[in-house]
């Protein structure tokens, strides 16, 4: 088992379509001991239950936009593991709206948010895990195309995983020292809570199979599939990049 | 009919935590059921895989009641 012995952190989970979910699957079944997140006490009684029974995962709460329970992140962790292998974060919200219109609408205060939570809590996270990261542990995040495209309605998520892919590459320099590999996994649309929301998405993913190089969809299980591959000694020095993981849907016209 | 109000109301439950004495065709989600629209959505996309059918977003619009969305469904199957 390629993680066997490691612990780490999914942050977050809001039910069993989260890409977030597949990835814990995948990283529980090569060994590894995970928290596994839930952002507040609504979703913690559905990762209760996926996690239901399963000796090497646990659930922890955590809000990106709150400093506090950024904290409370570093004491439960140091407290429950000591110290970590990987941190795979899966987190991204903007206001609905923000996701139908024209993106030249977007408000102030619908920019900070998008920006804030998907994007600067990754750098806040990783700032107050720090001390508890190993010598060649591995982090994880996830974006989509919509950072480099124009993608229909991706709108400020596209200016936030934008914002999120710089990020990882100026991470990696700062963890780089420690061996502590820094990578983006972006996948292809999936049918997620997250992806209901920007409109027409839904309708995308239908015949994205049709269109792509490999003719089939891409999921969850693959999206997991790559976690275990970044989080294990086999992407060794690999770091600060961004692995298409999409059946091809990035580099072909439709 | 019966049997899908039936179905529609079980994954109700599972989804919004509520016990099916709350659940009758005149109930809000929003409203009288407690939903935001992230419930709602996720309802919404349990429902598509109970029924194997496909709801798109422009039909979710139009659904205030439980009843609004068992009659859909029940149009679907
Ligand atoms: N679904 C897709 O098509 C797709 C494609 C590429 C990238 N992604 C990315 O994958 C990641 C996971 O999304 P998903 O599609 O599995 O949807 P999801 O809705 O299942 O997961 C999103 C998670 O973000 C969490 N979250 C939102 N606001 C938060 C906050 N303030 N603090 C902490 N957590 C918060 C939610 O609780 C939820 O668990 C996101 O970064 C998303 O942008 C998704």
């Amino acid at each position: 088992m390629l993680l066997e012995g490691k612990k780490g952190l999914v942050l977050n989970v809001s039910n069993n379509n989260s890409i977030g979910w597949g990835i814990v699957e995948a990283l529980h079944q090569h060994g590894a001991t995970i928290a596994v997140g839930a952002q507040n006490e609504k979703f913690l009684g559905k990762v209760e239950k996926l996690i239901e029974g399963q000796e090497r995962l646990s659930a922890i709460t955590c809000d990106f936009s709150s400093e506090e329970d950024l904290s409370r992140l570093h004491d439960e962790v140091k407290a429950r593991f000591g110290k970590i292998d990987f941190f795979v974060h899966a987190a991204a919200f903007a206001d609905r709206e923000d996701l139908q219109n024209r993106f030249i609408e977007t408000s102030r205060a619908g920019f900070n948010l998008a920006l804030e939570v998907s994007a600067y809590s990754l750098v806040a996270a990783c700032r107050t895990l720090e001390p508890l990261f190993n010598e060649d542990a591995s982090i994880v995040t996830l974006s989509y195309i919509g950072s480099t495209r124009a993608a229909a309605n991706y709108n400020v998520m596209g200016v936030a995983k934008a914002a999120l892919e710089s990020a990882v590459r100026y991470l990696a320099v700062d963890l780089g020292d420690r061996g502590i590999r820094v990578n983006t996994l972006s996948p292809g649309p999936i049918n997620t809570l997250s992806a209901r929301g920007v409109k027409g998405l839904a309708e995308k993913i239908r015949n994205v199979e049709e269109y792509v190089p490999l003719k089939r969809p891409f999921g969850q299980h693959e999206c997991g599939l790559n976690a275990v591959y970044l989080c294990s000694e086999l992407s060794s020095g690999i770091t600060g990049q961004i692995i298409y993981l999409d059946s091809g849907f990035n580099f072909v016209m439709k | 009919m019966a049997e899908v109000f039936d179905r529609v109301r079980k994954v109700i439950c599972e989804q919004l935590s509520v016990t099916e004495g709350e659940v009758s065709e005149d109930k809000r989600f929003q409203e009288d059921l407690n939903a935001d629209s992230l419930d709602v959505v996720e309802l919404i996309m349990a429902l598509e895989e109970e029924f194997g059918i496909e709801i798109p977003d422009d039909d979710v619009a139009n659904m205030k009641t439980v009843g609004d969305v068992s009659g859909y469904v029940a149009s679907k199957v």
